[in-house]
């Protein structure tokens, strides 16, 4: 359940950045989760509703951009969509690859009142 | 918000006093942060920290019951004449590992974390400001036992090493992924015990493999003591040829 940790993390960057725009409720909040973050959604989800009852993020409304995950071979450099580590490159087969996409974790942005 | 000490912890009151005046437009903030920065600077604290004062930090994770402790004490007690040795142990409650580590002689520190499940670079520096390791040292970090939560949480340390026994699946590394990605050396512990189990080391590799082309494998057991020395001739390579940053 380290996806409570993550949700307190998003809370803390969202009352930062109110606090410094001197706003006192946050209408939107936009996140960044990538296939390959290591984020497990139905855990995101429960620990989101848990941990969000009386902060600024409290009846938010949330957009999650889902990020699939690409990689890119080392070895013959073809791109391809990645769902998991170890996931071959269908192109020559090896394992030496490179993830350049789906390891995003962010908060993208934020509308604030 | 810190578990450790509740220093920094997010006030949730909002006052919002009547004659405060300010517009009610609507404001766009691009924010693009990362969820982790802030887990991540603190890491990149505790990594400079370890290189000015040369200490070798490694951050062992495993699933519960692998070997951790018993990799630790048996190490601490052969080498305690060749190395400084500091320790700092992760768990949700007790301090039942500090105990056995501190009986070997070495200096430990306890983080509980209570409900949760891995250490972040913030407990670790909390840790460090008690324990004071001295230069040229090595600290190990064990985390709590966990193959999952610890994975997305840098502590600063040079090397990850993930420990496996041969009493769990062959498939772990399948299982999760994302703790082998991130290692650099993955021990295969209580090899003593594979004539009993159904644990094939190659397949294990094979595994391990797919997920980290580069993954380094010492399998040993604590037990008999066969495989040690390769352990420890790791620990010596890393200790003495420090890595250029």
């Amino acid at each position: 359940m380290h996806e409570l940790s993550i949700v307190m993390n998003i809370i803390q960057i969202a009352e930062e950045e109110s606090a410094r725009n001197n706003a006192s409720a946050v209408e939107e909040i936009e996140l960044d989760i990538g296939e390959l973050s290591g984020i497990e959604l139905s855990a995101f989800e429960f620990a989101w509703e848990q941990a969000i009852k009386s902060t600024l993020l409290d009846g938010s409304a949330r957009k999650i951009n889902h990020i699939p995950g690409e990689g890119q071979c080392i070895e013959c450099e073809a791109v391809f969509p990645m769902h998991r580590l170890y996931d071959p490159c269908p192109v020559c087969g090896k394992h030496y690859i490179t993830v350049t996409k789906g390891k995003e974790l962010k908060v993208r942005s934020l509308v604030l009142n | 918000m810190c578990s450790t000490c509740g220093c920094n912890t997010t006030d949730h009151e909002h006052p919002h006093p009547d004659d405060h005046h300010h517009s009610h437009e609507k404001k766009i903030v691009q924010v693009e942060k990362d969820v982790l920065y802030e887990n991540n600077l603190l890491a990149q604290r505790n990594r400079g920290y370890f290189d000015a004062r040369n200490i070798l930090a490694l951050n062992l994770v495993s699933s519960p019951g692998s070997g951790k402790t018993t990799l630790l004490e048996r190490t601490l007690t052969d080498l305690k004449n060749e190395f400084f040795f500091y320790v700092i142990e992760g768990d949700q409650q007790t301090s039942r590992d500090a105990d056995r580590i501190h009986a070997t002689g070495t200096k430990v520190a306890q983080i509980n974390t209570g409900k949760g499940c891995h250490l972040d670079a913030h407990m670790i520096l909390h840790a460090l400001q008690g324990m004071k390791p001295a230069e040229n040292s090595i600290l190990f970090i064990e985390n709590v036992g966990n193959l999952v939560c610890p994975a997305m949480f840098d502590l600063g340390e040079k090397e990850r090493v993930v420990i496996i026994s041969v009493t769990e699946g062959d498939d772990k590394p399948l299982k999760y992924p994302d703790m082998f990605h991130t290692s650099t050396l993955c021990i295969i512990n209580k090899i003593d015990l594979l004539p009993y189990v159904s644990f094939s080391l190659e397949k294990a590799k094979e595994y391990a493999r797919q997920v980290n082309p580069e993954l380094v494998f010492i399998e040993l057991s604590c037990t008999t003591g066969e495989g040690m020395a390769q352990w420890y001739q790791w620990l010596k390579e890393k200790v003495f040829v420090p890595a250029t940053v």
